[in-house]
């Protein structure tokens, strides 16, 4: 990285970068070295960005009108759907947001799952993107608990009762978080505070896992290091972030069609009923993104075990690391781990559509084999992989793949080579 | 652009398969075209009239609708009746306010400004008016509802005798489309139970749509600026995606790869 | 980079930022306009007062678009005197007879022009209004003779609906 011999031409940026190194900071994004053979699955994380700041600063002008009191949050939103100017598309924004912000987030992770951007040198960043994720949960189930309708109530019910399954101090703590003996007035207004809070977490911990990746460097769909920056790689600007921005504008047209032509279609009808602590809608069902975990927490019979594999599902990502043992990053080069990688997205979304049925006879046996399989990858068949596997022999260098077209086509190109020196 | 093509075929799978499966239940509900779906979907003027007519004719006895005031219906993109015609709709509700310079409540009869007037003082009387079951806030209805305008539209006309071997308590009607088919309310509507001003000949059908319609743009107002917006809004970045693809060419045409 | 042709890069580049720039305008709009008075609030615009148990000499106050206003009887005396006023006198000029139209009845915006508090009654130099905070002296008009504020206090849009009744708004 050339950021250290930076000076800045005119006298006054000098000085002030003598002071502050800022323009040194800019120029070093600017002129990032990056893999040029990275393809459209690496726009996720400019998306992811775009994502995070649509949330807060629609957040915030949600924030001026929205009332955080049980009896009237419910009338507060009505009140931002009705009166406030443009309220009812900022809103729609900031809900329909919220899904976007989860399908970006599941693609960024499955591309690391792909193409191996977790294993070292690049671990601390997968493990702050663990800790992000964990937190956009938190946020999220916050955040749909405030309008304070039906789902909001119970949502928050069910969810704050996972902790009762906590031997001794369950009840307690559970007590605690309501701050009270059921999720009421005192609930929403620690909620609000929180979903207000956690935002900024993620914002700090966005600038850790950007900086910790620009350290080592991106990776790449070839999955090997660089070994000539001048050509392997292209600045950021205006390479990366012409990229980034066609792949973002694609993003938005879907994002747009939520919001203008179908914003309720992916929440609950139960929402738009006034939270009641009387009667439980027929079916909860958390939101889509939370669903392979719902389907988790209930294909377990028993109620602490429900919790300890649905936490352990998340968790077990942070160690993932260590579990892959396979020296290859790229899928590409792994006949058989690319195999696994595709059953284990089916086996996600099997668990996402179980998580929305309801949990009975066939829907519960296939969430339970679902939910085996889930730990059985991490847990036994990554591991085996990394010692069993076959893989197929990587190029020398990023141009290579790049000039020998797609690095499926490479990859392609090589296997039959090494089948006619057979 | 292969790459593309796959996002778009895994995002559309992917949103298809949850929304399908959240709307879990399928019932054939009846149909009718309405003006208000699609991609320039307006509200008929004349069915929303007709619609806030048979709301205050015959759901308002029992019915609130405590989020909408009178100066809504006035407002553009709803029913639009004049703003005279709002005033005097207002105008015949009494409202109680207070208190005055003596400490006293007093009613007078509802400005624009003011909220729809409520058939019962709260939640708890409405129930007791009803044999216990609470009619529901209308403001809201159709997004509170599983299937929508679709739902209310078939709910207002499927009301049967019930299938023998099947007995109902006092007060509780059959409806087909109703969950569970089970229905505190009887049939609101029957046919020429009221007067169209505009000679549309009030059938049960017909009232029914009016009224959904009515409630549609009750639960979503701006309905008809977000429609106009959405394609603006949709246009607009479809030109900036085609401009900033070719600068994408071009710029990376300097280098020796593929986009 | 190395590509310095200005004609070519010219036409996209340009209108790919043109195009950008009125989209990022666009959407800056809503997030402004969101914090303008909104549709219940604009609504609220008028109110109607009874008057009718007002002795003169007094003052009520009511709220309107959440200031008050003062609606004071006045005594033929304090007419008498706010119509004497020469205009030279006056820091803001305006006619007694232009601030209320019914001699008997002044109604004004009970908000100091200085900086926004709202003024004593019978109080101050000019037997009108006096001002705590800065030591503004309005005269019986309520118009300003000394201190620091520099306008009259505003005199709002009204009407009598009837003998009784003021409509503000």
């Amino acid at each position: 990285m050339s950021d250290h011999d930076y000076t800045p031409s005119s006298k006054v940026g000098k000085w002030f970068n003598d002071r502050l190194p800022l323009l040194t900071l800019a120029n070093h994004l600017t002129d990032y070295p990056t893999p040029k053979n990275l393809n459209y699955w690496w726009t996720f994380g400019g998306i992811l960005t775009f994502c995070l700041i649509t949330q807060i600063v629609t957040g915030l002008t949600l924030a001026m009108h929205y009332i955080a009191h049980a009896d009237m949050a419910f009338e507060s939103v009505e009140h931002i759907m009705r009166d406030v100017n443009y309220g009812w598309l900022i809103r729609y924004i900031h809900a329909n947001g919220a899904s976007m912000f989860f399908l970006a987030v599941y693609i960024h992770i499955f591309r690391s799952l792909f193409y191996g951007s977790y294993k070292s040198p690049r671990e601390i960043i997968w493990i702050i993107g663990i800790i992000i994720y964990l937190l956009m949960m938190a946020a999220a189930f916050m955040g749909y608990v405030l309008p304070w309708g039906q789902m909001s109530f119970w949502g928050a019910t069910v969810i704050t009762n996972l902790f009762s399954a906590i031997p001794l101090v369950g009840e307690g703590i559970v007590t605690w978080l309501w701050g009270g003996y059921s999720v009421d007035n005192p609930t929403l207004t620690r909620f609000f505070t929180l979903h207000y809070l956690i935002p900024f977490l993620i914002l700090g911990l966005v600038v850790l896992h950007i900086w910790a990746l620009h350290v080592p460097g991106n990776n790449n769909p070839v999955g090997i290091d660089i070994k000539k920056p001048s050509k392997d790689t292209v600045p950021f600007h205006p390479y990366i972030v012409i990229k980034d921005g066609f792949a973002l504008l694609m993003f938005m047209i879907v994002f747009a069609f939520f919001v203008f032509y179908s914003p309720n279609i992916l929440g609950h009808a139960d929402n738009y009923i006034e939270a009641n602590p009387m009667v439980t809608p027929a079916h909860i069902v958390p939101e889509w993104y939370l669903l392979p975990f719902y389907a988790i927490l209930r294909s377990v019979p028993d109620k602490l075990l429900g919790v300890v594999a649905m936490l352990s599902a998340i968790l077990i990502l942070a160690v993932l690391p260590w579990l892959d043992t396979s020296k290859i990053r790229s899928a590409v080069f792994r006949p058989l781990y690319k195999q696994f990688y595709w059953i284990l997205v089916a086996d996600v979304l099997i668990l996402g559509y179980m998580g929305a049925m309801p949990a009975e006879g066939l829907y519960l046996l296939i969430a339970r084999v679902a939910t085996a399989y889930y730990f059985l990858h991490f847990l036994v068949i990554l591991p085996v992989l990394g010692f069993k596997e076959k893989t197929i022999p990587v190029p020398l260098s990023i141009t290579e793949s790049v000039l020998g077209g797609s690095p499926n086509l490479a990859a392609a190109r090589n296997r039959e080579s090494s089948e006619k020196l057979k | 652009m292969k790459n593309l093509i796959k996002l778009f075929y895994i995002i559309s799978f992917f949103f298809l398969g949850t929304a399908y499966s959240l709307s879990a239940e399928k019932v054939d509900y009846l149909k009718t075209d309405w003006s208000f779906k699609g991609l320039f979907g307006k509200f008929d003027r004349g069915s929303l009239q007709r619609g806030y007519q048979v709301y205050t004719e015959v759901c308002a006895a029992c019915h609130s609708m405590k989020y909408l005031s009178y100066r809504n219906l006035a407002e553009k993109g709803g029913p639009e009746f004049p703003i005279i015609q709002a005033k005097a709709i207002a105008a015949s509700f009494e409202v109680l306010d207070g208190p005055n310079a003596d400490g006293e409540m007093f009613t007078r009869p509802a400005k624009l400004s003011d909220k729809f007037v409520m058939p019962y003082e709260n939640e708890k009387a409405a129930q007791a008016a009803n044999g216990g079951a609470y009619p529901p806030d209308m403001s809201v209805l159709v997004k509170a509802r599983g299937g929508g305008v679709d739902y209310i539209y078939s709910l207002l006309q499927g009301y049967e005798d019930a299938p023998s071997g099947l007995t109902l308590d006092e007060g509780v009607h059959y409806n087909k489309y109703m969950y569970g088919n089970k229905i505190k309310m009887s049939a609101p509507l029957s046919d020429g139970i009221i007067e169209y001003g505009d000679g549309t000949v009030a059938s049960v059908e017909q009232m029914s749509k009016d009224v959904t319609t009515f409630l549609m743009w009750a639960a979503e107002p701006h309905l008809e600026a977000r429609h106009r917006m959405g394609f603006k809004a949709i246009v607009y970045l479809i030109i900036l995606t085609v401009l900033v693809y070719f600068s994408m060419k071009k710029i990376w045409s300097r280098v020796e790869s593929e986009v | 980079m190395s590509d310095k042709k200005p004609e070519r890069r010219d036409f996209l580049f340009t209108a790919s930022y043109a195009v950008g720039a009125v989209g990022a305008a666009a959407v800056v709009w809503p997030l402004i306009d969101q914090m303008n008075p909104d549709a219940s609030v604009k609504a609220l615009a008028s109110t109607e007062v009874d008057v009718g148990s007002v002795k003169r000499g007094n003052t009520i106050t009511v709220l309107w678009r959440g200031k008050p206003v003062f609606i004071r009887r006045r005594t033929e005396e304090e007419i008498k005197e706010a119509r004497s006023v020469k205009m030279e006198d006056l820091i803001h000029p305006e006619k007694d007879e232009d601030r209320a139209k019914n001699p008997e009845w002044l109604v004004m915006l009970g908000v100091c022009t200085h900086l926004g508090c709202v003024p004593l009654n019978d109080k101050g130099d000019y037997d009108g209004w006096f001002c705590p905070c800065h030591g503004s002296h309005y005269d019986t008009s309520g118009r300003i003779r000394k201190g620091p504020a520099p306008l009259n206090m505003e005199v709002p849009k009204y009407e009598f609906v009837n003998a009784n009744t003021i409509k503000i708004g």
